[in-house]
């Protein structure tokens, strides 16, 4: 990316505005603006503050829900779970600055989410953080992913709050551009419930925490809303440095003043550091603002003013107090050792005004009004900053050459090029456990504390997480998940299927989804086709949600995801909590006894595209990805959690990545057992086996549940099957039916006629794939050639 | 009455929940002391829990240790009053001396989180005694400087004084030497936890505070929470822990403590 120096370049430009945003900002103020005013608009109007290019789009999802709280536009979601208690959650990028350094970008991205927590009045209670990387093999992605991890845990783990939960995921199209999205959930009473709306003209406007510094000026602009070359050392200077220390402090201090009733509201300083937080919450409070800017702690002398209100300095939060309540404030945050000042008095007139004395000496006296000779070096609007920000209409035009799902029960046009003649399907089934995006994930959440504040009921690396809530039978369970490859082939589609996996996922526990938050990243908005692609994924979103009942009570949208000469698969990062009113109802996807009935609900649909075996195969842009009927898979969520909370069933895991074959492993592994089953096989082995159409699970339960279990999927509509029983030390699946052994000879498939392989050797290739892909200890054992996939020639698993 | 325990709260701690939770599970009253506290408001015993003692900086515990709570602390300590640290609590303990060894970084240079087996050496002391049984005890470990380490005069002197309360186990039951498995950080000799010489202040690396519920995985813990609220309840009745010795014995053992 070729920096122009900004001697060449108008200011407003250097900034990252337009010349028709200029006009635009000319139209509001009616003036042209000054250097300053101008450097609030660009960081407050950039993609990431403004949502200029979304906001149209995201103006469609179900937002209403009985129980919801608090919704978009707030800091985080707040949805209510009863028994006057609430449980706030959010999930957001920090995808630029991880690539431009990934343990700071990573860990203040985790400090940020936790802001937008605990500045609701909730406790923070959980983190999950999906990571997406480019290929594993290569140097700069390992120095990544490294980095990222590092950070995700150096600040998670400092702060107190565990991280119970996530994902990694290696996709080429990320090897410029890392994804680095992180959810945090917390819990809180309904009283303690705060918003960040500056009511009360007169009253004092607080900053404390850390000191305002020069790092992450323009983060915002810079960073999160332009495409840019990924090594850029120019950028490095707009990534913010995080001090978990200071945020613990920040959370305790926080928690204080709130459950106190010391503030009026409280809004933590992000994007766009102290100017987004004064005319944010003196836009929701319908008032206006005057700031001393000499007022304001600083880290280093001689800062311009408009370095101190863009900074993007970490650990920071504003408070809207009361004249009387100052003193008990103060006490408070110096208690918790944190700078704290008066920087400034809520106003009635709607105006943002920064004030300097000209001596820097303070220019509001201590009742917060103005001192003689008071200079004024902005004044706009507060809602033109924020709530009347530019929109962007912009245009999208689908891709010319697309791919459909192939209608059900249209012959697979995918070639079953895997397994290879007379080659035992096992060695899929191994290749694919050790593959870089299903094998364990265990040597990176190792490095999070994942139980510190004893709530930790199920961690990572075994489906949804799940937490206890101390003192009550409640429990939580949460999620996230993003199908990319299905949305780069269709954007629609792929957005369906992620709310419905994060849905499922938290159905199977026997917990019922609460509501998603979102994290949309997607590509250049000034592209038609990637801005297509992202009002599709949108429309998916909403019709998913739609469909499962949920609301979405938040999110974030990270636009720009391209680096030089490639863009990100389209990635919507779906969060979902879930709620246990019993939580003794919970089960687990292990399989738990021997000689317990396994039944598959739901059938496999055509179409391999997208998937982990067409990954492996390399043959999956032959026909299109699997369809989905969003009614049936309301249906199937209804039935397991009422199965589940009728103590019908003994585990469930749902078929996702590497399709029903890995599902079953799955359960065989975590559970130390094995099981022999008989699966139907309708045209393709390689799809009942592998293929990853969505709404189907897999359910253990004791024979004599069985028949009330098969009754109750009928009763949904559902299509069920027994397949066998579990039990022994090696999973045995036998193909039936039409598509099974000589049937698919005949139309070229390869197959054999069954699956038998060791319960150990599932393991082993489980264990050893993540190390083994990073270059990390312990990847390096093959003893079992089969279960690195070395049986299967010319096997290559691709990043 | 409950048996009050003190919970030494630096700016940065985190465990303190689990903590408090803990002591409520095993019966006893949780009392907050913050660090700049001088005066331990009459506890019987105290628990210095987990978390990043003022962020940690530096090394794990150096500040910590001249805070003016860790005074009061070494003057109970000196008075023959029960104190347990446990993680970043074991490493203030050991920064300030009154338990001996010192902690490493992890081998392999991550923070390790992860569930542990613990072997309890001794049953016959302050903070194993309501242990039922010499069985591997599951709980989790979560620390990136935990690796025990002394000389191997030191080391030989504690084991001969029965000085090691807890090592690291293999699945075999076997202890986990500073390469296995069993061995989350490269402790020597496996070592997870010490007492001092008298006998009343322990430090361990894992987490018992945290495994107290079947619920949250394991309750494996809640032996020693409990042999510190037994301890410190004799302690604050009859003036002394059973299992201690004098003050000053430790010289005898040719142990520093």
């Amino acid at each position: 990316m070729t920096a122009p120096t900004p001697i060449q370049v108008p200011l407003h430009r250097a900034l990252g505005l337009t010349d028709e945003e200029l006009d635009a900002i000319r139209g509001k103020l009616s003036r042209d603006p000054n250097d300053l005013e101008l450097a609030m608009f660009s960081v407050m109007w950039s993609e990431h503050c403004s949502y200029k290019s979304s906001r149209p789009l995201l103006k469609t999802l179900p937002t209403k829900g009985k129980d919801v709280l608090a919704g978009i536009g707030e800091q985080a979601g707040v949805v209510s779970i009863g028994d006057g208690l609430a449980v706030a959650f959010k999930i957001e990028s920090h995808n630029h600055p991880s690539a431009v350094e990934p343990y700071q970008g990573a860990a203040t991205g985790v400090g940020g989410i936790l802001r937008d927590i605990f500045a609701m009045g909730a406790r923070p209670i959980a983190v999950l953080d999906a990571l997406r990387f480019g290929n594993p093999s290569d140097a700069r992605t390992r120095h990544l992913v490294d980095g990222v991890v590092r950070g995700v845990g150096g600040y998670g783990n400092c702060v107190g709050v565990p991280t119970v939960g996530g994902e990694l995921v290696f996709d080429p199209s990320y090897q410029g551009n890392p994804l680095v999205n992180v959810m945090a959930i917390g819990l809180l009473e309904d009283g303690m419930l705060t918003r960040a709306s500056a009511d009360g003209p007169g009253n004092l406007v607080v900053l404390y925490g850390s000191a305002t510094g020069r790092d992450g000026i323009g983060g915002a602009s810079v960073l999160a809303s332009a495409t840019f070359g990924d090594q850029d050392p120019s950028k490095r200077p707009s990534v913010q440095v995080g001090d978990p220390f200071a945020e613990k402090l920040l959370i305790e201090a926080t928690l204080e003043l709130i459950s106190r009733k010391l503030v009026v509201s409280i809004q933590d300083l992000g994007a766009a550091g102290i100017t987004c937080a004064t005319c944010e919450t003196a836009d929701r409070g319908g008032t206006g603002m005057l700031v001393d800017l000499d007022a304001i702690p600083r880290r280093e002398p001689g800062m311009a003013p408009f370095e101190v209100m863009i900074s993007e300095s970490q650990e920071r939060m504003v408070a809207i107090v009361e004249p009387g309540q100052w003193e008990a404030v103060r006490d408070v945050c110096l208690r918790w050792e944190l700078p704290v000042a008066i920087i400034g008095r809520v106003t009635t007139d709607g105006d943002i005004v920064v004030l300097t004395a000209p001596n820097g000496s303070g220019a509001l006296d201590a009742d917060g009004h103005p001192v003689a000779g008071a200079v004024e070096l902005a004044r706009i609007p507060a809602p033109a900053l924020t709530s009347e920000a530019i929109v962007f209409n912009r245009l999208a035009t689908p891709p010319a050459k697309r791919r459909n799902a192939p209608a059900p029960g249209a012959p697979a046009e995918t070639p079953d090029s895997l397994p290879m003649r007379g080659q035992d399907p096992g060695a899929v089934l191994l290749a694919l456990l050790g593959s870089p995006n299903l094998s364990s994930r265990r040597q990176v959440y190792e490095q999070y504390d994942h139980n510190v504040q004893a709530n930790t009921v199920a961690g990572p690396g075994r489906g949804a997480a799940v937490l206890r809530i101390k003192g009550t039978t409640k429990g939580l369970v949460a999620t996230t998940d993003g199908n990319a490859p299905v949305s780069a082939i269709d954007p629609w589609l792929g957005a369906a299927f992620s709310v419905a996996e994060a849905a499922r996922n938290v159905s199977i526990t026997g917990a019922r989804p609460l509501g998603v938050t979102n994290c949309l990243n997607y590509g250049d908005p000034t592209r038609p086709e990637a801005f297509w692609a992202l009002a599709e994924g949108v429309r998916g979103l909403s019709d998913a949600c739609i469909a499962l009942g949920l609301p979405v009570t938040g999110g974030n949208v990270s636009l720009y995801n391209e680096a030089p000469g490639s863009a990100i698969a389209p990635t919507p990062e779906i969060g979902i909590v879930g709620l246990f009113d019993d939580i003794a109802i919970r089960r687990g996807p292990a399989f738990t006894a021997d000689g317990n009935t396994v039944l598959l609900v739901g059938e496999a649909g055509p179409g391999l595209a997208g998937s982990e075996y067409a990954r492996l195969a390399g043959g999956g842009d032959v026909d299109g990805p699997p369809s989905i009927d969003l009614a049936l898979e309301a249906k199937l969520q209804e039935f397991i959690r009422e199965a589940i909370g009728r103590g019908l069933v003994e585990a469930c895991q749902d078929v996702s990545g590497g399709g029903f074959a890995v599902a079953v492993a799955e359960m065989a592994m975590w559970g130390g057992r094995g099981a022999t089953l008989r699966l139907g096989v309708g045209d393709s082995p390689a799809i009942a086996l592998f293929g990853e159409s969505p709404s189907r699970l897999v359910v253990e339960v004791a024979p004599r549940h069985a028949p009330a279990c098969e009754l109750l999927a009928r009763h949904y509509g559902l299509p069920v099957h027994a397949l066998g029983a579990t039990g022994g030390d090696t999973l045995r699946i036998e193909l039936a039916g039409e598509g099974a052994t000589g049937a698919a000879e005949e139309r070229g498939s390869r197959i054999a006629d069954a699956l038998d392989v060791p319960v150990a050797s599932l393991r082993h290739a489980w264990e050893h794939g993540l190390p083994r892909a990073l270059g990390w200890e312990g990847g390096d054992d093959a003893s079992d050639a089969r279960a690195d996939g070395a049986a299967l020639p010319g096997l290559e698993v691709a990043g | 009455m409950s048996v009050r325990i003190g919970i030494v709260l630096f700016p940065g701690y985190n465990r303190d929940i689990d903590a408090v939770n803990a002591l409520q599970v095993a019966g006893a009253e949780a009392q907050i002391l913050w660090h700049e506290d001088t005066d331990l408001a009459g506890v019987a015993g105290i628990l210095i829990p987990g978390g990043f003692a003022y962020g940690d900086y530096i090394r794990a515990g150096v500040i910590a240790r001249f805070s003016p709570v860790m005074r009061a602390v070494a003057d109970f300590a000196a008075r023959g009053g029960p104190v347990l640290g446990i993680c970043n609590g074991f490493q203030v303990l050991a920064e300030a001396g009154l338990v001996p060894g010192a902690l490493l970084r992890n081998r392999g240079l991550r923070f390790v989180c992860k569930e542990v087996a613990l072997l309890p050496e001794h049953l016959d002391t302050p903070f194993t005694r309501e242990i039922a049984g010499r069985r591997p005890l599951r709980m989790p470990v979560a620390h990136g400087e935990g690796c025990y380490y002394a000389d191997d005069a030191t080391l030989d002197a504690l084991e001969a004084d029965g000085a090691v309360l807890w090592r690291y186990a293999n699945d075999d039951g076997s202890v986990a030497g500073p390469d296995d498995a069993g061995n989350p950080n490269g402790s020597l000799r496996g070592i997870a936890g010490v007492r001092n010489a008298v006998g009343n202040v322990a430090g361990l690396m894992p987490h018992p505070e945290t495994a107290v519920e079947a619920i949250i995985g394991s309750e494996d813990g809640l032996g020693i929470v409990r042999s510190l609220v037994v301890s410190a309840g004799e302690w604050s009745t009859t003036g002394r822990i059973k299992y201690t010795r004098p003050a000053g014995a430790g010289a005898a053992a040719g142990v520093s403590a």
